[in-house]
Formats: C-alpha cells, sequence, structure tokens
C-alpha cells in the first residue's frame, strides 16, 4: 500500500518538479523584462528583434498551409450539414468563427511549436551541453536575460501576427469551397463573415495565441537550459519540449475556451 | 612573501553519497601559475566550480582577495565574476556568434564602450592570441585550437586579475599544446595575471607551473614548487608523474581479488 501512494507520488513529481521550474522561469522572464532594466541591466532589442524574425520565417509558409487547408476541410464538413438545413451561407460565419476563436490560434500554436519551440530547445540545450550557459554566468551575463527574454517576447509578438494570418487563409479556404462549390455568390459570403464574426472572436483568439506563445517559449527554454547528457541529451530535451508544450497548449486551449464560454465574452 | 589572492579552507563537497571535495586548503599567490593536477573524476573540475563561485560549497570556504563568496548574492557574484577569467575544457565559445562577437561579447554587456574601441580591443586581444585577421570567422570554421585560442581572447577581454583554465590541453595534439602553454606563460607575465590550471597533462605541468597541488581522491596529497613536486617522496605523486601502471593508484583489479570477484 505505501509502495503503491510512493509509486503515484513518483509518477506526479517530476511533472510537478517541472511545472514549478517553468514557473520559476516564467518569473525570472518577468522580472528581466520590467524590473532588471532598471536596478540590474536591459535585455537586447536587437536580439528580440532577431527572434522575431527568426520565429516568422521560421513558421509563415507552413502556418499560410495548414490554415488554408483547414479552411478548407472546415468548409467541406460543415457543409455536410449545413446545406441539408438550407442554410449553406452560414459555412461562411462557421468557418470564419471557428478560425478565429479556436483553430487559428491552436493550429498556429502546433506548428510554432514543432518549428521554432524544437529549434529553441535544440539550440538552448546544445548550449548547456557545450558548456556556454556554464560560459555565460561565468562571464556575469545572466542566461535567462540573455538569451530567454528575447525569445520570449519574439514568440509573444508573433504568435498573434501568425495567427492573424491563420485566421485570414482559413476564410480564404473556406471562400474557395464556398464560392467554386457551394456557388455562395461572393458578396453573400463575405457579407455573412464580417455580420456575423464580432471583434471579441478576434481578440479572444488572439489572447490565446499570446499564452500560447508564452507556453512554447517558456517550455523550450526550461527544456533546453536543464538538458543533459550530450548529444543524446539535446535529442531527448528537444522531443520532451514539444510534446509538453502540445500538451500544455491543448489544456490551456480548455482552460481559456471555457473561461470565456462562461464568461460568455 | 607574495599576496593570497586565492585561500580555499576545509571545502567540503558531496554529490549524492560521493564526496567528491573532501577538505581541500590551498592558496594561490598574485601573479603566479598554479596547477592543480589530478586523474580524470578527482574532482579537478569541481574545485574550479567552487574557485568560480559556479557551485556552493558543503561547507567550507573560499576567499577571494579576503572576500569568502560562497556568502555572496548574485550581484555581490557578478561583480567578483568580471574580474575573473575562464577558459573552458571545451572552449564554450557561443556558437551562433562570430570570433569577433564572442570576443567582444563581455565587453558589450559589461562597459559603456564605444563599439569602435570595443572593435579595436577586440583586435588587440586577438592579436595576443596570434589570431589577428580572424574575426569573421564563425566557431564552427575553427580547429580545436584556434578555438581554446579565442576562448583565451575571451577570458582576457575584460583584463581580469585572475584567469581559471580547465584542462587547456583536453584534445590537442603536443605541438599545438605547446603553443597554448607558451600563450599562458607570455599572458601571466605580460598582463601580470594570476592563472589557475587543472589538468592532467604532465609536460604542461612542468612548462607552466610556479607551484602544483596534486589532487588525489578529494583531497590535496601535497602542494609545493615544481621542484619539490618532482623530487616528491609520495608514491602516488611519483606514479602519476611517471603515467605508471604499477603502484598505489590501482586501476586493474589484482588477479586472486579477481577471481573472487567472479566467483561470488
Ligand atoms: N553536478 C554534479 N552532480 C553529480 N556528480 C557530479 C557533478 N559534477 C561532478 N560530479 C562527479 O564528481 C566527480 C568529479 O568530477 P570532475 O570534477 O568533473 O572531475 P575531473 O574534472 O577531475 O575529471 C565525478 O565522478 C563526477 O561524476
Ligand atoms: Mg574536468
Amino acid at each position: 500500500m505505501i509502495s503503491f501512494i510512493e509509486q503515484i507520488g513518483a509518477f506526479f513529481r517530476r511533472p510537478f518538479e517541472k511545472a514549478l521550474g517553468e514557473l520559476r522561469l516564467f518569473l525570472q522572464v518577468i522580472y528581466w523584462i520590467f524590473v532588471g532594466p532598471f536596478v540590474r541591466k536591459p535585455f537586447s532589442w536587437r536580439s528580440t528583434a532577431n527572434q522575431m524574425a527568426f520565429s516568422g520565417v521560421h513558421s509563415v509558409i507552413i502556418v499560410f498551409f495548414v490554415a488554408l487547408f483547414t479552411g478548407i476541410v472546415l468548409a467541406m464538413q460543415s457543409a455536410y450539414q449545413l446545406v441539408q438545413f438550407g442554410v449553406k451561407s452560414l459555412v461562411a460565419t462557421l468557418v470564419a468563427v471557428s478560425m478565429a476563436r479556436e483553430l487559428g490560434p491552436v493550429f498556429t500554436a502546433l506548428v510554432v511549436a514543432g518549428r521554432v519551440g524544437s529549434a529553441i530547445t535544440a539550440e538552448i540545450s546544445s548550449m548547456k551541453v557545450n558548456e556556454q550557459i556554464e560560459a555565460l554566468d561565468t562571464m556575469a551575463i545572466n542566461p535567462v536575460r540573455f538569451l530567454a527574454v528575447p525569445r520570449f517576447l519574439g514568440l509573444l509578438v508573433m504568435m498573434p501576427c501568425l495567427t492573424i494570418l491563420a485566421d485570414v487563409m482559413g476564410m480564404l479556404g473556406g471562400f474557395i469551397i464556398g464560392y467554386f462549390s457551394l456557388k455562395i455568390n461572393p458578396g453573400l459570403y463575405m457579407n455573412m463573415t464580417v455580420k456575423f464574426l464580432l471583434l471579441k472572436d478576434i481578440y479572444t483568439g488572439l489572447f490565446k495565441s499570446m499564452i500560447f506563445g508564452v507556453i512554447i517559449a517558456i517550455v523550450g527554454c526550461y527544456e533546453g537550459l536543464n538538458a543533459s547528457g550530450g548529444a543524446e541529451g539535446v535529442g531527448r530535451s528537444t522531443t520532451v519540449s514539444v510534446v509538453s508544450s502540445f500538451i500544455l497548449i491543448i489544456l490551456a486551449d480548455c482552460l481559456l475556451t471555457g473561461i470565456f464560454y462562461f464568461l460568455n465574452i | 612573501m607574495a599576496k593570497t589572492v586565492i585561500k580555499v579552507e576545509n571545502l567540503i563537497k558531496t554529490f549524492g553519497n560521493r564526496r567528491v571535495l573532501d577538505g581541500i586548503n590551498l592558496e594561490v599567490y598574485e601573479g603566479e601559475t598554479f596547477v592543480i593536477m589530478g586523474g580524470s573524476g578527482c574532482g579537478k573540475s569541481t574545485l574550479l566550480r567552487h574557485l568560480i563561485g559556479a557551485i556552493k560549497p558543503d561547507s567550507g570556504e573560499v576567499r577571494i582577495k579576503d572576500k569568502d563568496i560562497t556568502q555572496l548574492d548574485t550581484h555581490g557574484m557578478d561583480e567578483i565574476k568580471k574580474r575573473f577569467g575562464m577558459l573552458f575544457q571545451s572552449s564554450a565559445l557561443l556558437d551562433s556568434l562570430s570570433v569577433e562577437e564572442n570576443v567582444s561579447l563581455p565587453l558589450k554587456e559589461h562597459t559603456k564602450l564605444a563599439p569602435d574601441i570595443i572593435k579595436i580591443m577586440v583586435k588587440m586581444k586577438l592579436g595576443l592570441v596570434g589570431l589577428r585577421g580572424f574575426e569573421n570567422h564563425m566557431p564552427s570554421e575553427l580547429s580545436g585550437g584556434m578555438k581554446k585560442r579565442v576562448g583565451l581572447a575571451r577570458a582576457i577581454a575584460m583584463d581580469p586579475d585572475i584567469v581559471f583554465y580547465d584542462e587547456p590541453s583536453a584534445g590537442l595534439d603536443p605541438v599545438v599544446t605547446a603553443v597554448i602553454d607558451k600563450l599562458m606563460i607570455d599572458l601571466s607575465k605580460k598582463l601580470l595575471i594570476t592563472s589557475v590550471v587543472v589538468t592532467h597533462d604532465m609536460n604542461s605541468v612542468f612548462r607552466i607551473a610556479d607551484r602544483i597541488a596534486m589532487l588525489h581522491k578529494g583531497k590535496i596529497l601535497q602542494i609545493g614548487t615544481k621542484e619539490e613536486i618532482k623530487n616528491s617522496t609520495n608514491p602516488i605523486v611519483q606514479q602519476f608523474i611517471a603515467g605508471d601502471v604499477e603502484g598505489p593508484i590501482q586501476f586493474l583489479t589484482k588477479g586472486d581479488d579477481y577471481l573472487e570477484h567472479l566467483t561470488q
């Protein structure tokens, strides 16, 4: 019995320790953004801009296609039912709202976690196992300020931008099906999109995407900074980083959607 | 008598249930080259990490210029670190930065010097290690010995008082090792730097050392000048210097033990 409880304890201890570590890293990042520049040292804007460009360049093409095809699939899938009720023009509304509130932010986050999050962890963990993080430390350069803050800010800014792209591409995908297959009048399609897509649909989606950006950056940096065990360790931490980001993104999405739903936002 | 810059007292560090450092006492004098030698895994790097404040001991003191660094907070420690340079076993250059950016990094981070002044300083440091003209190379384009030299240029970028070297000759051929050794001697004489070197390369040790400490099983066996260590009567020290298989340091199991071990 005791050993059973111990086993359960051991099973939950690692994720729990990880979550604590990630929370601590998040607080350190916040410190270096808001307090550090005034009492210690500022972070580098240049390196932040580089990270923005890096995250954008790395994911823009994939986000583009993923969102376009998601929009197409969504339109076909919903048309299948809506046509039976004789309200096929509602396809436009459904695609727009689903993309903006849910699929745009989530799919973008999954793509970015796979492309940028993994790259962040791979880079930082290889620095870690090659003594480079320790070298920064001995040069009195704080690794959180130097490495984590630019990546954090880069993703925080780029995620909403990429999500807007995804929203637009998804709606374009829906439009392709609506116009060519369902023969919905283009003007009507636009109308149905604009009329029922509320501003709050867009900004709740963008808010979500920022939270996802925070998750990807923090998990990516945390796994990198805590890597160990040579080249093999780099591979391991990169995999763990992507898997944890995926899980946390889905969990956070569920939580946020719940909050928005029950608070009627 | 020379001034003491580093004083270690009763330093103890345990990892898990393994006591890696078991009551270390030593002193390093201003301007000298102090070598810590010992077998692989005996705790040399761990001792060095204590000297630079990267890890805290279980007990004991590390005094740098009469300040106990084991008691300092991160901010106080940062101020001390700016007076250090460190050359890592793997050079530890940042892969994403060019040679120039690597060497200028501490200057950009910790000084308010104008960019063109920094550029000139980087050129000077690279000149000192014989790598003029390599400013725009990336670390991945350099050989192991060149990386070490860039690492050295970075270590002395801030004109430190003390430079620490972790196995500077690891992975280098004898000629390149001799070059690095010569650089270390030059730098300590020209720039009046105190050097603490960790190594198990005996050729290097006798080329560069003023004084030597022999670390074995977490304890300092003997500290002395080059001559004192060369003429040591301690059998372990003698075996280590000569690189003998037979002696008090045992790696191969003796025949009878071995049979017993197998049949148990
Ligand atoms: N952070 C650590 N956690 C656990 N064990 C460690 C750690 N650092 C070093 N050790 C152990 O301490 C011993 C000495 O390591 P080290 O100081 O690197 O030896 P050396 O540099 O003399 O080869 C080794 O057995 C190593 O496994
Ligand atoms: Mg070592």
